[in-house]
């Protein structure tokens, strides 16, 4: 029964860190703000749950689960808001969500230096 | 197990100060820092498992909370300039 | 005086004190239920006791929809994660409106933030009756027009 669950974990565990590997491909590959978002949504819903449930199953005690599940939790809600705020705030800043190539090398911290 | 994942946690978040480092709009970098700390999160919880201390989850329950707030901060401080004077 | 309301959100804090520290001790307890009253006194005194601050309204329909939320990650992952390993990057990005049907603040913010969790789309911004979407590919688009989401949450939001 414990071998079980820990093969089960592993696989939990590697999958969500593979996840995240493929999220931050993601972040580096696609070509504008825009996208790079739903490449930073898998770290945040897929891999870090999976890292999470990974970790709840070789737990020891009850609370460590419980913690492990108030983090969750906390991801659950902030992540969604944090990607939000980034997409409305790229908006507002106008960037333009149906041109990609009109959002590359517009650095404006880099105007405001010169 | 948990040293190999955490390894791989570990390169995923090398990759996204590649993102950071790059740009090239503050958002992008914002993002990547925001994923950066996401996984930052998880690899305090994971450090943990790997060194036998659970009190390293009670860090990372903070680390989140603060990771969030800290991504808002920087967007409102980029937009405004300011974190909110009195009008 | 005091509604159901305060009181859940004072057994919730109280509950999560608890099961945080982790030890049993009649002090540590005695000050966990200070606290506790303290910050349900501040959040009185602040008004936001209410449907928005601690929407107890949604509690059991929540538990019907979360699983069904939990199953479109699980597919939106494969397919975002498919498309940015692909070699060609063949992408079809885009952003269109969608419109959104619930009644309450809370309903609709849980709708942005169901879209916004679910990978592939994203929300760019919110108005009362319609949310501007980004999709990875415009057929994630097309499915959110098609409202099974909308529907469902309009189904969980409750009466406030």
């Amino acid at each position: 029964m414990s071998l079980a669950i820990d093969i089960l974990s592993g696989i939990c565990l590697f999958t969500g860190a593979v996840l995240m590997i493929i999220s931050a491909l993601g972040v580096i590959r696609l070509p504008d703000l825009f996208t790079r978002l739903h490449g930073a949504s898998i770290a945040d819903t897929g891999g870090a749950f999976l890292l999470l449930i990974g970790m709840v199953l070789q737990a020891d005690t009850f609370l460590v689960a419980i913690k492990l599940g108030l983090i969750g939790i906390v991801l659950f809600f902030t992540a969604p808001t944090a990607s939000h705020a980034v997409a409305h705030a790229a908006l507002i800043g106008g960037l333009s969500p149906d041109d990609p190539k009109a959002n590359q090398g517009k650095d404006e911290a880099e105007e405001d230096r010169t | 197990m948990f040293s190999l994942v955490t390894f791989l946690v570990v390169i995923a978040m090398a990759m996204t100060l590649i993102r950071a480092v790059r740009g090239p709009t503050p958002y992008d970098r914002i993002l990547a820092v925001n994923v950066h700390g996401t996984m930052t999160v998880l690899l305090i919880a994971l450090a943990g498992f790997l060194t036998d201390r659970p009190d390293f989850l009670d860090l990372s329950l903070a680390y989140a909370l603060l990771n969030f707030v800290g991504t808002l901060a920087a967007l409102k401080f980029f937009k405004h300039g300011h974190l909110g004077e009195e009008s | 005086m005091v509604s159901a309301r305060t009181f859940s959100l004072f057994l919730v804090l109280f509950a999560t004190w608890l099961l945080l520290s982790g030890i049993w001790d009649p002090f540590l307890i005695a000050s966990g239920a200070v606290s506790s009253l303290l910050v349900v006194y501040l959040a009185h005194r602040m008004s936001v006791i209410d449907g928005e601050g601690h929407p107890i309204q949604l509690s059991w329909k929540l538990l019907t929809y979360l699983p069904w939320l939990a199953w479109q990650i699980l597919i939106s992952n494969i397919a975002v994660c498919r498309m940015v390993l692909s070699p060609s990057m063949k992408l079809d990005a885009g952003s269109g409106w969608v419109s959104a049907s619930q009644k309450t603040p809370v309903g609709l913010v849980t709708f942005a933030n169901s879209i916004t969790l679910t990978p592939g789309t994203v929300a760019l911004a919110v108005y009362p009756d319609t949310i501007q979407v980004h999709a990875l590919d415009r057929s994630g688009i097309e499915e959110l027009k098609a409202g099974e989401m909308n529907r469902r949450v309009c189904a969980m939001e409750g009466q406030s």
